[in-house]
């Protein structure tokens, strides 16, 4: 920006709106990066449509997760608060400390998903309770005057109407004494009947309760809070306060911030929410575990995430980001990622592709790979001929369909084995699992043949309860391929049960068979006993439950063989699964350190100035002067001097004046230079 | 009179007291009055119904709810000018900022007719909040009669006594009146005074008898004791709604009652579980034993790097920084025994509480406990800025050691760089508390404040390596 202006000082620039406002399609976005984008604009609203169902499941997975919690506490409001008008002439309720009732919401530590919680069950408490909700956090209040500020502010705009609206808020500022509040409150329940917006709930009580929810309990100051229970305890006749308490670590932080003479002002009840972990389960188990959608994760991929969310913060919300970020890079860098749709899209899709997108499909490795195996002609024809090329990758999809969901079904049911083993060789959740079987052939690991060792020692009822399980599984599903795997569990249980017939039968003949002992010398004792024993333990290897357990374990061994092959035996694999784990991992699990390492020694790779562009080991005059120092201090970094560091800057730099004579003086620069020293 | 003893129980003599120092209607009394005593002694019950009985003009203010001078002030005005006016009349909202304009005003608003001639008294409650308020105003509440030079007494009630209020300045000295605490007669006589109409005196009194034989050893809040004996009360007549027991049998009501009131003792008087879910079970007459209080849930869900990291402050906090070098260091050489500790450091930690340690402490504690095992995913190491300078020589992501850190203390970058964002959602959960960040040459400072318990139960929980059960161990042993 430049001045007309002669003297110094300093000027106001407008930023000028209307170069600002131009903003690119999101589209667009998806055409920059790949020069041989295909079909960008299909890709972009793939995207769009799975990311849209992706996310009402989860919505609507939240819903239900958090219903069971909601209800209590909704209850739990409505029958403190239907107590505080009932039996207000009672005579124990009269003597009776006037308590506040306080629900005290236990939410764990993934402080990230609160939010978003807490605005779900504000929703769900003004259709249900009340229409005054109010949310406080800490850092609003750090004393009880912005406490009660922000109380009342709130408050009156949940329910006033516009027109009266700036005449309450020149007094809101003045007024913010809980006496104020409470004759605000008389008032509005008083006059409301009128108003459209309370009749809802006016049928249910006169005067609906003021609900608070303080949502980070833990930060609130002691004073803050001790202060504002003992007030509005005093008010409470005229105030119906209903507080909720936030908690993210342990109910014990109410005994903490209350001293008693407080705490038993309060008549506290402890919800808790669902665990993350198990949060987490449903999650997969709802958008991975499922033929629903066809974007699939590869074991690394889902490891990170995983793990992002075991080690680090137990956020679903992150989580989720996390896999819509990997959705997103999916579809922007892989160009066959068109093809990841619903199957009969795919294979309309299929015939509409372009020679470059065919070119794509002869290039992908797991497409090779299925070639080689193909005759020689099959092979000629695939490589060359386009409509032909088309047919069989519409049927590669379809087994590749075929197989994802008969995976799934045979996931669960060897989870079903493998969950209730001791120590859990292949892990207790089915997330472990699956990692492991997206990774590798399972049958190929040790802890694989530990499980089916420890399944062949299972006893009967375990085994049935399992049988019985699996059986619901695939009874589940429609498939007509596995509808005889479901068959042929029903006859093994069915076989089970008649072993309980047999046995008893067995019983009665072996009671019969035995004799008894017979009066003989310790000699003779001794032999028919190891002859007893003997024959018990040969007889053990032939009872029939054991046959039929061996064969049981055998089934689900030539299930678990014959389908959860990994997913990159299957030719077309990589149009839906996500497999950039080391994108993922940059952006989720940013490291500022090794940015900035890369920053201060390679200039150019953030830069992207060709003159910046260096061999390895040579510092270039050009670099910013903060790079120069840097890589400078690099080659002593143990003890340095601070002349011979500057004189060595200098030499760097003034290295390029000899060579470039229209650059400003020399002394100039050294000036320049000390001066840029000095600062540092 | 004798109306006003009915109401005042066991109070007589503090009564007679007011009684003479307040006086005929148009004396001037004492300017101002102190009145301290225990919680629920029954100071501003008597107070109040002393003046609304004796229907003299009076005021009365709670301190706790004017967080403000202008709130109290305005209040305090407020209120007079209601009973200056005549009912019908509304009278205008006056506003007033300082003391100052207050004594003005109070002289305004005492003119009118119907507080003239009369003394009016102002009652401030929770007299302590004054303390943190504007220095003259204590001061100025004593001598009011004075300033104003109306006939006014502030009255003012407080749980603590009247040394701890006198400013350095000096003020006016108010009359003082102590109200002792109950006698457990005294609690006797006043509980059973409000026996449920339905039932005898007589029945409620061995009732109330009971309760105190068990609650009086930890309990003489009156207020307290009352909610107790209503809320347990209907387990009491129990029997007798049966027609099990009469209402003379007071046995078999002992035996009935006293188990249930030892377990109340350890759930509802604690707020354990609160006095609706009390009352629940008892309706439903389910074992109470069943249902949790709120202490019994304490553990708490931790992701696994921030595990590690309160285990690493917990080490910090409570161990001294010179024996890190023996605990985590893999070859730290021999260390004779005989001065290992020194002498003041053989009093237990524990009782000395958590001591602040710096950030690259606890990082460098934190190496040693996660050791290898971790090193492969753990991209939060890369975050750590600190040991830039020496790091820079080994290849990015992977974690530099232990003895790294407690050799190489060159701060390189600002401080504030070095927040880690899981330390940071630790703060914010109060498991670790952060002192004293104003330096911006040392790093930040943090403090441990969980619970040797907590920490027990997160380390088993973790199937630990032996430096820290070993650490663990150590201080053990030397309490």
């Amino acid at each position: 920006m430049a001045t007309s202006s002669v003297s110094k000082g300093c000027f106001v620039f407008k930023p000028n709106f209307k170069k600002r406002k131009i903003s690119v399609p999101i589209e667009d976005y998806f055409n920059k990066g790949k020069d041989e984008s295909e079909d960008s604009k299909l890709r972009f609203e793939t995207y769009h449509l799975i990311w849209q169902q992706m996310k009402c499941e989860t919505q609507r997975l939240q819903e239900e997760l958090n219903k069971n919690l909601f209800d209590s506490l909704i209850e739990f409001l409505q029958k403190s608060h239907s107590g505080f008008q009932k039996n207000s002439k009672d005579w124990g309720s009269q003597i009776k400390l006037r308590e506040i009732p306080t629900a005290a919401l236990v939410l764990g530590v993934n402080v990230t998903d609160h939010d978003l919680t807490f605005r779900s069950l504000t929703e769900a408490l003004q259709s249900h309770v009340t229409p005054y909700v109010v949310s406080l956090q800490s850092k609003d209040c750090p004393d009880l005057k912005h406490f009660l500020q922000k109380l009342v502010s709130q408050l009156m705009d949940c329910c006033v109407d516009v027109e009266s609206k700036e005449e309450e808020s020149a007094q809101k500022k003045t007024h913010c004494s809980m006496d104020s509040l409470s004759s605000w409150y008389t008032n509005v329940t008083q006059t409301d009947p009128k108003m459209p917006r309370k009749k809802r709930t006016s049928s249910q009580w006169q005067s609906p309760p003021v609900v608070l929810i303080l949502k980070d309990m833990e930060s609130f100051t002691t004073k803050v809070l001790q202060d504002f229970i003992i007030i509005s305890s005093q008010h409470l006749h005229e105030f119906p306060l209903i507080l909720i308490f936030g908690i993210a670590t342990s109910p014990i932080i109410i005994h903490r911030l209350l001293p008693h003479a407080v705490s038993s002002l309060l008549c506290i009840e402890l919800f808790q929410s669902l665990s993350c972990k198990e949060h987490l389960t449903t999650v997969l188990d709802k958008l991975l575990l499922t033929t629903q959608f066809p974007f699939k994760l590869s074991e690394k991929v889902l490891q990170i995430l995983t793990n992002i969310f075991l080690y680090h913060d137990f956020s679903i919300q992150n989580f989720i980001k996390g896999l819509q970020l990997s959705l997103l890079e999916h579809f922007y860098s892989q160009p066959l990622s068109v093809l990841c749709c619903s199957l009969p899209e795919a294979k309309r899709r299929i015939h509409s592709l372009s020679d470059n997108q065919c070119e794509n499909i002869r290039r992908l490795p797991s497409f090779r790979r299925y070639v080689e195996k193909q005759a020689s002609e099959k092979q000629v024809a695939l490589l060359t001929d386009e409509r032909f090329l088309k047919e069989e990758a519409q049927s590669l999809l379809e087994n590749l369909y075929v197989y994802h969901t008969n995976y799934f079904l045979v996931l669960r049911c060897l989870h079903q084995f493998t969950s209730s083993l001791p120590k859990y060789p292949l892990g207790r959740q089915i997330r472990e699992l699956y990692c492991t079987c997206l990774e590798k052939n399972i049958w190929d690991s040790e802890e694989y043949a530990s499980a089916l060792q420890l399944l062949r020692m299972l006893a009967k009822d375990e085994l049935m309860t399992i049988l019985e399980k699996c059986f619901k599984v695939f009874k589940s599903s429609s498939e007509k391929q596995l509808g005889s795997t479901a068959k042929k569990i029903e006859e093994l249980l069915a076989q089970f049960q008649s072993l309980d017939a047999e046995a008893k039968e067995e019983e009665d003949t072996s009671g019969s068979h035995s004799k008894g002992l017979q009066k003989t010398d310790l000699y003779h004792l001794q032999k028919s006993l190891l002859e007893m024993k003997e024959l018990r333990r040969t007889s053990k290897k032939q009872t029939k439950f054991e046959v039929l357990r061996e064969k049981v374990v055998n089934f689900i061994d030539s299930l678990v063989r014959e389908y959860l092959l990994p997913p990159d035996t299957q030719p077309l694999h990589e149009a839906v699964y996500f497999s950039a784990a080391h994108t993922l991992r940059e952006h989720l699990n940013a490291a500022p350190r090794v940015a900035l390492h890369t920053a201060l020694n390679n200039p150019y790779y953030y830069l992207k100035n060709e003159a910046l562009k260096s061999e390895e080991g040579c510092i270039p005059n050009v670099a910013p002067d903060i790079c120069i120092a840097y890589k400078l201090h690099l080659e002593c970094s143990r003890l340095i001097n601070l002349v011979d560091w500057s004189e060595a800057f200098a030499t760097v730099v003034t290295a390029a004046e000899k060579m470039d004579a229209n650059s400003i003086t020399s002394e100039e620069r050294n000036e320049i230079i000390h001066l840029q020293c000095s600062v540092y | 009179m004798a109306h006003l003893e009915n109401l005042v129980l066991c109070r007589e003599s503090q009564v007679s007291t007011l009684q003479s120092l307040f006086g005929e209607r148009h004396h001037f009394s004492f300017p101002s009055i102190f009145i301290y005593g225990h919680t629920a002694s029954g100071k501003t019950y008597v107070t109040q119904t002393l003046l609304k009985t004796l229907e003299l003009p009076h005021v009365f203010v709670n301190c706790v709810e004017c967080f403000t001078l202008r709130l109290l002030l305005e209040q305090i005005l407020n209120k007079l000018n209601h009973l200056s006016s005549s009912e019908d009349a509304c009278p205008t909202h006056i506003t007033c900022e300082t003391f100052n304009d207050f004594v003005r005003l109070f002289k305004q608003v005492t003119k009118a007719e119907s507080l003239k001639d009369q003394t009016v008294y102002i009652v401030l409650d929770k007299a302590e909040y004054l303390r943190d308020m504007e220095a003259n105003l204590l001061p100025g509440f004593l001598r009011l009669q004075e300033l104003t030079d109306r006939n006014v007494t502030v009255i003012l009630l407080s749980e603590i006594v009247w040394e701890k209020f006198r400013p350095n300045t000096g003020c006016f000295e108010p009359f003082v009146l102590y109200f002792p605490d109950y006698s457990i007669g005294n609690l006797q006589k006043i509980l059973s005074h409000d026996h449920p109409p339905e039932y005898s005196a007589d029945f409620y009194a061995a009732y109330i008898n009971i309760l105190l034989g068990v609650f009086y050893t930890v309990c003489r809040d009156l207020k307290e004791l009352r909610h107790l004996a209503v809320l347990n009360f209907p387990k009491y007549c129990e029997p007798v709604v049966k027609g099990e027991a009469s209402e003379r049998d007071t046995r078999k009501l002992w035996r009935n009652v006293e188990p249930h009131l030892k377990k109340a003792m350890q759930t509802v008087y604690l707020r354990e579980i609160s006095s609706s879910q009390w009352e629940k079970i008892q309706k439903d007459d389910t074992d109470p034993g069943q249902l949790k209080g709120l202490s019994a849930y304490t553990h708490v869900e931790l992701p696994y790097y921030s595990k590690f990291i309160l285990i690493a402050a917990y080490l910090a906090s409570y161990n001294p920084a010179r024996t890190d070098k023996r605990f985590f260091l893999k070859h730290h050489g021999k260390i004779k025994k005989t001065n290992f500790l020194k002498k003041h450091e053989k009093t237990s930690n524990h009782l000395l509480g958590p001591k602040p340690f710096p950030l690259d402490r606890l990082l460098a504690i934190l190496y040693s406990i996660v050791d290898s095992r971790v090193a492969a995913t753990a991209n939060i190491f890369s975050q750590c800025l600190r040991c830039w300078v020496s790091d820079l020589q080994r290849p990015h992501g992977a974690p530099c050691s232990a003895e790294c850190f407690l050799s190489c203390r060159r701060t390189f970058l600002p401080t504030a760089f070095l927040e880690l964002p899981l330390i940071t959602s630790l703060v914010t959960l109060q498991l670790l508390t952060l002192v004293g960040h104003d330096d911006q040459l040392d790093g930040p400072k943090y403090k441990c404040t969980v619970s040797l318990d907590f920490i027990r139960a997160i380390a088993s929980f973790q199937s630990f390596q032996d430096t820290i059960l070993l650490a663990l161990w150590l201080w053990q042993r030397w309490q």
